[in-house]
């Protein structure tokens, strides 16, 4: 194909999906959602938690914090579009004896905000909860917006929790979690109206505590965020060929439940993927590697990850991203299936 | 005369008091051989007014609810607030001596957690306006009457937070802040506006709707009025004073000295700078 002097090929008139809007739902068509699970479920806490106060820079609609500032329209603060006043303001707030939640997109709070983040919050293990949309590869807008290397940024900062939830049902737990838990935390949000699956399994989430969603022989695909969704989708799909795939989903990147990885890791026979959606540098799937390594655990059938390439992705519609860069259900499957 | 106002039940006079903060930088100085003597020097009358005639605290209860909260910014002038720390009688005396040292609760560059009346982590310059604008949102949702006041310096200015700070200060009305710029026309790399320039700086300050007064910094009874009129006028709007200091202020052999940001001084120096501080006293 001709190529511009844009790097880009030049492309067909009409063809492909279109990028939709900011925000594309990450919902397949026949999938169950939920509409703001994050921010009701903050409107319920903040119902016996007079402490609890919203922040946003000029993204609460986007972010779900809306709820909350038309539940309590007194306890939310507009810092306008400044994430470092954000940041800065949310540690003043805690230090006060609030609990801030601080919301903005997570390219804004990963990288003009850090400074800001690491010593006004983490330094000083202030309870500040800095809740993010758009983590990873969850827009169509290219690099301004997608926050790839999110959870590399954060995992580098002492005393900050990182979750990066699967779906609904674990945000509406994730919230009391994070309430319950004095410190700061780096919530990786999906927001709008977010896919609805684990209550099928029974889940339960605890912080810092990993989970078999599903147990199996062959595969295990160690996963968190919305590619425990994909995971356990993936796991359907081989389980019609007789692979079975177990699914350990792994919410709290920081601190890692390294105890329950290893312990599963040791089981053996089974290839282990690490399944993240996040640039392959520094995020889970390096995470696990340095526990294994740390521990001098290797799996014996194959450890092979998953993730977002080390590369400043293209613009367009997430279906098409997601299966480009390898984290659709689809490619999922066919990268187990030549790792097998 | 303001000069003479003081701590209720004291009669050492700012000017004193001023005096004494100095002298104390100076023999922490002493410890390093060098730092951040020359700003120590400078905002010492701006420290006295603060702590001896404007704040509201508590020497054995650092973390009183009750308190005004003083934000030090500018985290490499914790040297200065240390001086005066120590001269409120938040910090013992003997402590002086630990300063920059290894498992000191005096670090070089100021720190929250190090330190009792340190109530932010600066040094990352640009930080504390911000945080002192959350600050003040938290007082005022708790209905309380404290002020907080944040130091920071006119270098502070080339950072884009500051004024993200100033902005939400100004939209959000916070009466309960007071900030204070440390104009002392110096930075790393030399003269603040050849850096940076960040004049006129009084009506940048009006534009973001705060009110502005400026004032010769080492003018302790132009300092005591502004900080006065600060907490007193009637607008819901943010106060700033703007000081004009000079650094190495008291030891004139420190104030000339060329490109002062980081100062080194000789051994004997100290000794004479104790000397010349000693001999102004009262002056």
């Amino acid at each position: 194909m001709r190529r511009s002097k844009y790097e880009k090929p030049v492309p067909r008139p009409g063809g492909g999906l279109k990028t939709s809007a900011m925000i594309a739902s990450l919902a397949g068509p026949d999938q169950r959602t939920k509409p703001a699970p994050f921010g009701h479920a903050l409107v319920e806490m903040a119902k016996t938690r007079p402490d609890i106060v919203g922040l946003s820079a000029d993204l609460a609609k986007y972010t779900d914090l809306h709820i909350f500032a038309q539940a309590y329209p007194d306890r939310f603060y507009q810092m306008g579009m400044a994430e470092q006043l954000l940041m800065s303001a949310a540690a003043g707030l805690a230090r006060e004896g609030f609990m801030p939640f601080a919301t903005t997109y997570a390219v804004f709070a990963a990288r003009r905000a850090y400074d800001f983040i690491c010593l006004a919050i983490t330094e000083e293990k202030l309870n500040v909860k800095i809740c993010c949309a758009l983590p990873g590869l969850t827009t169509g807008y290219g690099p301004s917006h997608q926050a790839t290397e999110d959870v590399a940024i954060f995992r580098g900062l002492p005393n900050m929790t990182i979750i990066d939830p699967c779906d609904a049902h674990e945000i509406e737990q994730v919230v009391p979690a994070m309430v319950a838990h004095q410190g700061p935390v780096y919530l990786r949000l999906l927001r709008g109206h977010v896919p609805l699956v684990l209550d099928e399994y029974g889940y339960t989430f605890e912080l810092g505590k990993a989970k078999t969603i599903r147990d199996g022989r062959d595969v295990l695909i160690i996963a968190s965020g919305l590619m425990t969704m994909r995971a356990l989708e993936t796991a359907k799909a081989l389980a019609d060929d007789r692979i079975d795939v177990a699914v350990l989903h792994v919410p709290t990147i920081k601190p890692l439940d390294e105890a329950t990885i290893l312990a599963e890791v040791r089981r053996g026979g089974r290839l282990v993927v690490v399944a993240e959606n996040h640039t392959v540098v520094g995020g889970l799937g390096e995470a696990v590697a340095g526990t294994l390594m740390r521990a001098g655990v290797m799996p014996d059938r194959g450890f092979r990850q998953i993730g977002l390439p080390d590369e400043f992705l293209d613009a367009g519609a997430l279906p098409t991203l997601h299966d480009r860069y390898g984290i659709s259900a689809a490619a999922m499957n066919r990268s187990i299936r030549q790792w097998l | 005369m303001s000069t003479e106002q003081t701590r209720p039940g004291s009669n050492v006079s700012l000017r004193d008091r001023a005096y004494r903060i100095r002298r104390n930088a100076l023999l922490m100085g002493e410890v390093q051989g060098q730092g951040y003597i020359a700003q120590a020097l400078g905002i010492s009358d701006v420290l006295a007014v603060s702590y001896f005639h404007a704040l509201r605290y508590r020497p054995e209860d650092p973390e009183w609810e009750g308190r005004d909260r003083f934000c030090l910014s500018i985290g490499h002038y914790a040297i200065a607030l240390y001086a005066a720390l120590i001269e409120a009688g938040i910090l013992p005396e003997d402590e002086l001596t630990s300063y920059g040292g290894d498992d000191s609760r005096l670090p070089m560059s100021g720190m929250a957690a190090y330190t009792p009346g340190m109530e932010i982590t600066g040094g990352s310059l640009g930080h504390g306006l911000g945080i002192a604008v959350g600050m003040a949102l938290g007082l005022k949702r708790k209905k309380s009457d404290s002020f907080v006041y944040n130091l920071f310096s006119d270098g502070e200015l080339d950072e884009g937070s500051t004024w993200e700070a100033a902005m939400s200060a100004g939209s959000h009305k916070l009466d309960n802040l007071i900030g204070i710029v440390d104009v002392n026309g110096m930075q790393a790399d030399g003269a603040s506006r050849g850096v940076l320039d960040f004049e006129p700086l009084a009506p940048k300050f009006e534009a973001f709707n705060w009110f502005v007064q400026r004032v010769d910094g080492n003018d302790i009874d132009a300092v005591a009025a502004a900080f006065d009129a600060a907490r007193h006028h009637a607008d819901p709007r943010p106060r700033i004073v703007i000081c004009d200091t000079r650094m190495g202020k008291g030891v004139p052999f420190l104030e000339s000295r060329e490109r002062n940001h980081f100062l080194r001084v000789e051994p004997d120096e100290w000794q004479q700078a104790l000397r010349i501080l000693d001999e102004g006293r009262g002056q």
